[in-house]
């Protein structure tokens, strides 16, 4: 890649965001924002080479984005009356380019309009990635191991979905601001969950796509301070990432949490997670989903060992959670929990529950901790059965050789 | 990649801070700890104390470790402060450098700081896995 390149890349991250949600603003319609963001960008890599990198970089290619705009909008034929009066409004506002102030409320009304509840959650991950994370296309195609084509056709949908609704550029009213925060919560901790135990692919970890969310609910806990939920999930993430460099071997292979060697943990990064839960907490409005996982997490992070855990705890934490979410997902991990408190025993009995339940049908989790379960309590045959059935029924190449290695030592 | 930007100021810094209104001073550094930290890329950062009678230097060169009124070397380039930031690149942290709101007589150093895949190869060694084990009594860096 060239120099030019990789600058505007590096400028592209600190300030995309910042430069197509002011044009979002302004202009009041997001897909334009992005399109003649696109084409500054391509104006930079083109006069960057030769006059030099601009002292306020953000500026000037607001600057050239709006000077795009008014020029496409004279140009044309029938130009309407809001279009006139939107290029008059720029035209006064670009000789004030060195003033650019950005607002962070802009920042804002992009990550909520990104996150729109009429796009599906693969285009609301796309166009996040691209507008608040200042990612390319190519960058994204990479992480989610698709063709960069399919991004790109992703977020063109995306725009065009967001037109067609005509989705205005704001922030969600009080009403649906909880929900609407929620969408936004979710969308960050899926591209994390994707990179902390990638679905499909031959690494176990992502630690690209686990950076890429983390930096970005970092970005959201500080657009709204006063929501514990913004920070617990920040909590979540640096707590879960901190084992990163325990939980795969050199050679790439899945270290499971009870042979993790502890002293690989990224102690700074644990430290910085439970400051973070610390500041949702202080906010004195009690724990919720992100929060309790978050504070689960903090107990394995704490423990010197496996048998050092503190798993009455995560009982309780599992109990809470499961009373917010009714998520059979956190049904078996309260499983797995009461396991490690009580015995394989009761444990058996909740993942029971789950299977007459038939809501993990399709999971490789459920017949795996079965088979953990059937083992600890010496009815092998069952436990390989499971097994085998968990190994037949997972994407991730790493994820099947955990699953055959504990069929090896049955 | 973690990088750390590591200040350091001249006579000429601290004279030109002394013509400059102290909380100008503040509210420029505010406004970059600010943007950091809204850019999600700040992991940790803090000032070194200007007040020198409380600095000392220990010197290994001879048997036993020597402790005098430090810091060593003249006051010039004084290594006054850091950040530590995460990101994609050595040109993204280039850029957040660039924008350090410093003045004439200042620089700043911006190193790469490690990570476990830096240490790969010594990963066995006993004294490595001591270090560590400090890193986890500690509870920090």
């Amino acid at each position: 890649m060239s120099d030019i390149s990789c600058t505007v890349d590096a400028v592209w991250r600190i300030e995309g965001a910042r430069v197509i949600a002011t044009l979002a603003r302004v202009t009041g319609d997001l897909g334009l924002a992005e399109d003649l963001a696109q084409e500054a960008v391509a104006d930079a890599l083109a006069q960057w080479p030769a006059s030099g990198v601009p002292q306020n970089p953000g500026a000037w290619l607001t600057a050239v984005a709006k000077r795009r705009a008014i020029d496409g909008w004279r140009r044309r034929e029938r130009l309407d009356e809001r279009y006139r009066a939107l290029a008059h409004e720029l035209d006064d506002s670009v000789d004030g380019a060195d003033a650019w102030q950005p607002i962070d409320d802009d920042v804002l009304r992009l990550v909520f309009t990104a996150c729109h509840p009429v796009l599906s959650r693969e285009a609301q991950v796309a166009l996040t990635l691209r507008v608040v994370g200042g990612l390319t296309t190519e960058e994204i195609a990479r992480m989610f191991l698709v063709p960069v084509a399919t991004i790109q056709q992703r977020i063109v949908r995306a725009k065009k979905t967001l037109g067609a609704a005509k989705v205005p550029f704001e922030a969600p009213d009080p009403a649906e601001w909880k929900s609407r925060l929620g969408s936004v919560l979710g969308v960050v901790y899926l591209v994390f969950t994707e990179g902390y135990a990638a679905t499909s692919g031959d690494t176990w970890i992502r630690k690209d796509l686990a950076n890429e969310a983390l930096r970005i609910g970092r970005i959201l806990a500080a657009l709204v301070p006063r929501e514990p939920e913004a920070h617990a999930l920040v909590a979540l993430m640096e707590l879960q990432a901190s084992r990163f460099g325990a939980r795969v071997s050199p050679t790439g292979e899945p270290i499971l949490l009870e042979n993790q060697d502890r002293t690989r943990w990224d102690h700074s990064q644990i430290a910085r997670g439970r400051a973070a839960l610390a500041r949702a907490d202080a906010l004195g409005r009690g724990r919720a989903n992100y929060a309790l996982q978050a504070a689960i997490a903090e107990c394995h992070a704490t423990a010197p060992s496996v048998e050092g855990t503190d798993w009455a705890q995560i009982v309780l934490l599992y109990e809470a959670l499961s009373q917010l979410t009714r998520n059979p997902v956190v049904d078996l991990n309260r499983a797995v929990a009461v396991s490690m408190a009580t015995g394989p025993a009761s444990a058996l009995l909740i993942v029971d529950r789950i299977v007459d339940e038939g809501s993990l049908r399709g999971s490789a989790l459920l017949p795996g901790v079965r088979g953990e379960l059937l083992a600890r309590l010496g009815r092998t045959e069952e436990a390989r059965s499971e097994f085998v059935t968990a190994a037949s029924l997972t994407a991730n190449d790493r994820q099947r050789e955990v699953i055959l290695a504990k069929i090896e030592q049955l | 990649m973690k990088f750390m930007l590591i200040m350091r100021a001249t006579d000429d810094a601290k004279l030109a801070y002394e013509n400059t209104p102290f909380a100008e001073i503040i509210q420029k550094m505010a406004d970059y700890n600010e943007a950091l930290v809204g850019a999600g890329v700040l992991l940790s950062g803090d000032g070194l104390a200007d007040d020198l009678s409380e600095a000392f230097v220990v010197d290994f060169a001879g048997d036993a470790p020597i402790v005098t009124d430090g810091p060593y070397g003249e006051t010039h380039e004084l290594f006054s402060g850091f950040w530590i930031i995460e990101v994609s690149s050595t040109e993204e942290a280039k850029q957040w450098a660039s924008r350090a709101p410093l003045g004439a007589g200042s620089k700043l150093e911006v190193r790469r700081v490690t990570d476990m895949s830096d240490f790969a190869d010594f990963a066995d060694t006993e004294g490595f896995k001591k270090q560590q084990a400090l890193r986890v009594e500690t509870g920090k860096d």
